[in-house]
């Protein structure tokens, strides 16, 4: 830590620092780019994931906090705040060339907050339509429906970007830019589209049938949870979790009970850590069963799709009668867990791991082995480790290149640290690794349940809590491994009962930032595959 | 008149009232009896043969899926040709929230689905914007821009509730009027009494 | 065996016998015409519900159950909503061929229906050049599926007119010459004779090595034929949304989908005339009695059994193998499905031409 300090004083003096959940650097923007430059490529320091963007509005100020983790220093976090009081006309350099996962990221903060990156390849609105009046997440957004009512009207210009470029004098100019080029044909691919599992639109420029470019336009999901979070309390928050990645539902919900605990400083009873983690584990499996499903289904294998969903039936299963719903079981409180195991957990819990394997074997009789499956997916999707690291793509696609990426290994929490499970890996780095990762994943969740399935402690189910619960003020970040990536909680407090800013980063966001690297030179029909091995669940891309 | 769907009985039903209103604004209008019996016989074959539009944005929609799969099994009902092309389906069952960005588009798939057609909405978004109402960008309700036939609550629905909410839709469509009604050929005639210049373009 | 042909001449006897021979065949025409619309239709429906419920029995379901005994309607429900739903016309189509397309798709097909020997006696024309007609004829049903695309204005219909055009020209020939190779067998093309062949065993087991090869080609060519899965690109619904019908409603696409149907059973039946004997029962030489009881089994059964079982491996196909791409699909045909067919023709040839075979 204190290495960490040195070397970036020498680098910027100007930087002033906040000891926290993780260190915080706060740095005057001139200086942000050089320092960013530094932090991944010094030798000693070797920031090479960027983690999280959160943009907030301190009202005297206006900026970014980057959370950046280092592979080689073991995983560890720190963070970066960029403030600029100018409000009228907010500007910070872009680091989208440092990490490319930043691109998306900073399109989504200039949305919220109007920050305008100085030297972003294509600055438009990300989730809200180009003609929104506003930045709904500033502090002094004007919530006004007239400014924006529901509008039936097709957006007009999208191919019509912007760049906001320094030259040698340090002025910045804005140089308009289109998306595509004149004679490009552009096949609209969504939002109403079997295949993109959700509302996703992407504009595909072909050539005959292989893809040169993919633009993609999100948004047509995009709820505003980060802002209603703001108006409601800490309690109150957590159902937005279980509607983002629906199949990830207990993992985020996870991940903000374990951000508001650490915030309070609560200790959780062991009962409800094993029964998170049991739920976690059974949610990764009928996520990965889904995805198995879907993926087939894309490429046309509709039976094995059946398959897939037979078995998810049997973890639904157990989630109703503990949890009294299917889906959005809202079961995670803070301080522990809603509800007590139903009596047939046990029993649910040990017929489902003792028929997966079994199960799994068919699946890949019935689609992996075939020779069309294997043709359609290996070789598919090309995405180097190092383009993993740099687009920050957690999760089994991350695992499919090769990166051991796992969050449960990397920061342990609840009783992760005491289960004996494998870090799937993968090397092909196309759509089959993918694919397999999950699919061996299920195994690893199995091993992880049959460990504590005989071994649920006695005790209570919550920790005592407060009534009204409130955060002291200031900033923590939190991480779990989701059915599809590292998600990741950011709270930042000022003592009051509601937060003054919930960042959400979701993994599935960071996937889409790699469709149109991964889809270039290849086949329509491949761009459909790709975004089926990458797996991503549209409402959490959107949130 | 008779609204029975299969292995039902009209008590297993709510809202029948409205059903009985519906049954004797039919009857107060009276057809004759030729028309009256080739209506049945095309709502006989509309309400068993609703072909959804895969549309689902969120949650909602994976519960759709789980209709489709083996252990409720819509192809039972006949329901279970998904249509991807809304020229080709004969209801829109919205399932998830619809946002701003969203609505022109969803509004855009109604109009392209061909006559008769029905919409569904499914889920506390669709039915009024659920927990996301209060959002900035939120539609408080698919009924805003679409007119809807039946709506299903529950967060997501359960499977189960979707098939009532279907038996639901089959009973309105036993009861509609087809000639003269939802089929749209005086629609049709007065769109282009208003809008004479528009005859030739389609 | 019973013959058709003495109810068919009988009829003919019955009008000759009272009107002048232009009005007969006049009359003959109609309730032909009649007759093989009427069959059509029904197949069609029938062919519906048998695909809806073989895949349900796949994926572990139940199927159309509500609809009628054992969701027998269903296809009856479907029909009505489908003839009552509104055709769309839309803005920037090029309306003649927008609406000339279905019925291309669809006439193309029934023409070949009615080329099928259905049982003993009962067909339509005996041809000289039969299976040649009949290939002949299906090369149009490809040029409704090209202008259906093309008239559209829709990029998904385009990219799938495209790919069906790629697709059946392609795999036309391995169609052709896996048919060309059963010809070269038999050394006729005429249906009738073709059938009265393979009285004394069907091609499959009289041409063995080569005829199985042929057969085997032959299916998976008639499955690309079709545009069924694996290979139906060219309405990849996950790609396409539906391909080249995607702008089309009502009783239009009904005339798509009950083709795709019927094209599927048409190319059973001429799986089943060219390798599994038509109509003709199962023969064995030598068991006279066993032939005997054959033969009480109407031919028209043995037809339809017989295609129905093509079909059922067609349909197990679609529902259990992913789709190709279309790179993979071009390169199957070319790099190894017409290579291999050529050879089998010349190993066909040279059987023929030292008599090794049955």
């Amino acid at each position: 830590m204190s290495d960490i300090k040195e070397r970036i004083s020498k680098i910027c003096p100007e930087a002033t620092f906040e000891e926290g959940d993780c260190l915080l650097v706060s740095v005057p923007e001139p200086k942000w780019y050089p320092l960013a430059k530094a932090l991944r490529d010094d030798a000693g320091l070797r920031f090479d994931v960027l983690t999280a963007v959160c943009g907030v509005d301190w009202k005297d100020s206006i900026g970014v906090v980057y959370y950046l983790t280092s592979t080689s220093r073991s995983w560890e976090v720190i963070a970066v705040k960029v403030a600029v009081e100018d409000r009228e006309n907010p500007m910070i350099h872009s680091v989208s060339d440092l990490w490319k996962v930043a691109n998306f990221q900073e399109r989504e903060v200039y949305d919220f907050f109007g920050i305008k990156f100085i030297n972003h390849p294509d600055m438009r609105r990300f989730f809200l339509r180009n003609d929104w009046v506003g930045y709904p997440l500033r502090k002094d957004y004007d919530a006004n429906p007239e400014l924006n009512p529901i509008r039936l009207t097709d957006e007009i210009n999208e191919d019509d970007s912007v760049s906001y470029v320094e030259d040698e004098n340090g002025k910045v100019k804005a140089v308009p830019k289109k998306v595509f080029e004149e004679e490009d044909y552009v096949v609209n691919i969504g939002p109403q589209h079997p295949s993109t599992h959700g509302v996703m639109r992407f504009r595909a420029a072909v050539d005959g049938e292989t893809v040169k470019k993919v633009d993609v336009v999100s948004g047509y999901i995009h709820r505003g949870i980060e802002k209603l979070s703001e108006g409601l309390t800490y309690p109150q928050i957590l159902h937005f979790t279980d509607r983002m990645d629906y199949m990830s539902a207990h993992q985020n919900r996870h991940c903000v009970c374990l951000c508001i605990e650490k915030a309070l400083g609560l200790d959780v009873p062991r009962r409800a850590q094993v029964i998170r983690v049991m739920m976690d584990e059974l949610m990764r499996i009928s996520s990965h069963l889904l995805s198995f499903g879907c993926t087939a289904m894309d490429l046309g294998a509709t039976t094995a799709f059946f398959y897939g969903f037979r078995e998810r039936e049997m973890v639904l299963d157990i989630f109703e009668k503990t949890c009294g719903a299917r889906m959005s079981m809202n079961y995670n409180v803070i301080g522990g867990v809603i509800a007590d195991l139903h009596p047939d957990f046990v029993k649910d819990v040990k017929a489902l791991i003792e028929i997966m394997p079994s199960r799994l074997k068919e699946y890949h009789k019935v689609f992996t082995g075939n020779v069309i499956a294997q043709n359609r997916l290996r070789n598919v999707g090309h995405l180097s480790k190092e383009d993993a690291v740099n687009y920050c793509i957690t999760g089994p696609s991350g695992r499919g290149s090769n990166w051991s990426c796992d969050c449960r290994k990397k920061h342990p929490y609840a009783v992760y640290g005491e289960l004996d499970f494998e870090e799937v890996l993968e090397t092909g780095c196309d759509s089959f690794s993918r694919y397999m990762v999950r699919m061996r994943e299920i195994e690893e969740s199995c091993k992880i349940l049959a460990q504590l399935v005989d071994n649920i402690p006695e005790g209570p189910i919550r920790a005592q809590v407060p009534k009204m619960i409130k955060l002291p003020a200031g900033r923590w970040y939190q991480q779990v491994e989701a059915s599809r990536g590292t998600f990741g909680v950011y709270i930042e407090s000022d003592g009051q009962k509601n937060p003054y800013r919930v960042h959400l980063q979701s993994p599935c966001f960071n996937l889409v930032g790699v469709m149109d690297l991964t889809c270039q030179g290849y086949m329509i029909a491949d761009l459909i595959t790709i975004g089926a091995a990458l797996d991503f669940v549209i409402p959490d891309i959107d949130r | 008149m008779d609204v029975n769907i299969k292995s039902m009985k009209r008590e297993d039903f709510k809202d029948n009232e409205y059903i009985d209103k519906l049954v004797e604004e039919l009857n107060a209008t009276g057809a004759n009896v030729v028309v009256g019996k080739l209506d049945q016989l095309i709502n006989w074959g509309i309400s068993n043969s609703l072909w959804p539009l895969c549309f689902g944005t969120s949650c909602c929609a994976i519960e759709f899926m789980s209709l489709g799969a083996a252990r409720y099994d819509m192809a039972r009902f006949g329901f279970e040709v998904a249509r991807n092309s809304p020229r080709q389906a004969d209801y829109i069952m919205v399932q998830g929230t619809i946002v701003h960005r969203m609505a022109p588009v969803l509004r855009r798939l109604y109009e392209q689905l061909a006559e008769p057609k029905y919409v569904i909405a499914a889920g506390g978004c669709a039915v009024s914007g659920g927990p996301f109402k209060n959002s900035y960008c939120v539609l408080p309700g698919v009924d805003k821009i679409l007119p809807v036939d039946v709506y299903i609550p529950g967060c997501p629905p359960r499977p189960e509730a979707m098939f009532y909410g279907l038996m639901q839709l089959q009973r309105k469509i036993k009861v509609q009027r087809f000639f003269g009604g939802v089929n749209r050929q005086e629609k049709i005639k007065e769109f282009f009494q208003k809008h004479p210049e528009e005859q030739g373009k389609y | 065996m019973f013959d058709f042909g003495i109810w068919t001449s009988w009829f003919n006897n019955l009008l000759t016998g009272c009107m002048p021979g232009w009005a007969a065949t006049l009359i003959e025409c109609v309730v032909i015409g009649v007759l093989v619309l009427a069959t059509y239709a029904l197949l069609a429906l029938f062919y519906i519900l048998y695909e809806r419920k073989l895949c349900a029995w796949f994926q572990c379901r139940l199927g159309p159950m509500r609809v009628g005994k054992w969701g027998l309607l269903q296809v009856f429900a479907d029909m009505f909503k489908i003839l009552i739903k509104e055709l769309i016309s839309l803005k920037g189509t090029d309306k003649f061929l927008f609406k000339l397309a279905p019925y291309l798709v669809i006439t193309s097909s029934v023409v070949m229906l009615a080329c099928l020997p259905w049982g003993n006696g009962l067909q339509i024309i005996n041809y000289n050049i039969g299976i040649f007609f009949v290939l002949a004829v299906s090369s149009v049903g490809v040029l409704g599926i090209l202008l259906a695309g093309w008239s559209s204005n829709n990029k998904y219909t385009l990219i799938g007119a495209m790919r069906s055009g790629a697709q059946m020209v392609s795999y036309e020939l391995s169609l052709g010459l896996a048919i060309i190779t059963i010809v070269l067998f038999a050394g006729t093309m005429n249906i009738n004779e073709l059938v009265w062949q393979q009285s004394n065993g069907w091609f499959i087991f009289k041409g063995h090595i080569p005829a199985i090869i042929a057969f085997i080609i032959y299916v998976i060519a008639a499955t690309a034929e079709t545009n069924r899965g694996p290979f139906d690109l060219p309405e990849a619904e996950h790609e396409l949304t539906a391909g080249y019908h995607t702008e089309y409603s009502g009783i239009h696409f009904g005339f798509f989908y009950l083709a795709e149907y019927l094209n599927l059973f048409i190319v059973s039946g001429i799986a089943s005339l060219m390798f599994l004997g038509g109509w003709m029962p199962l023969h064995i030489p030598g068991w006279d009695g066993f032939n005997a009881v054959m033969n009480w089994i109407p031919s028209i059964v043995w037809f339809l059994a017989k295609a129905f079982f093509v079909s059922y491996v067609i349909i197990w196909f679609k529902w259990t193998f992913p789709r190709v791409r279309i790179d993979q699909m071009l390169a199957f045909e070319w790099k190894y499905l017409m290579p291999f067919s050529l050879a089998n023709l010349v190993l066909m040839a040279i059987f023929v031409a030292l008599g090794w075979h049955f």
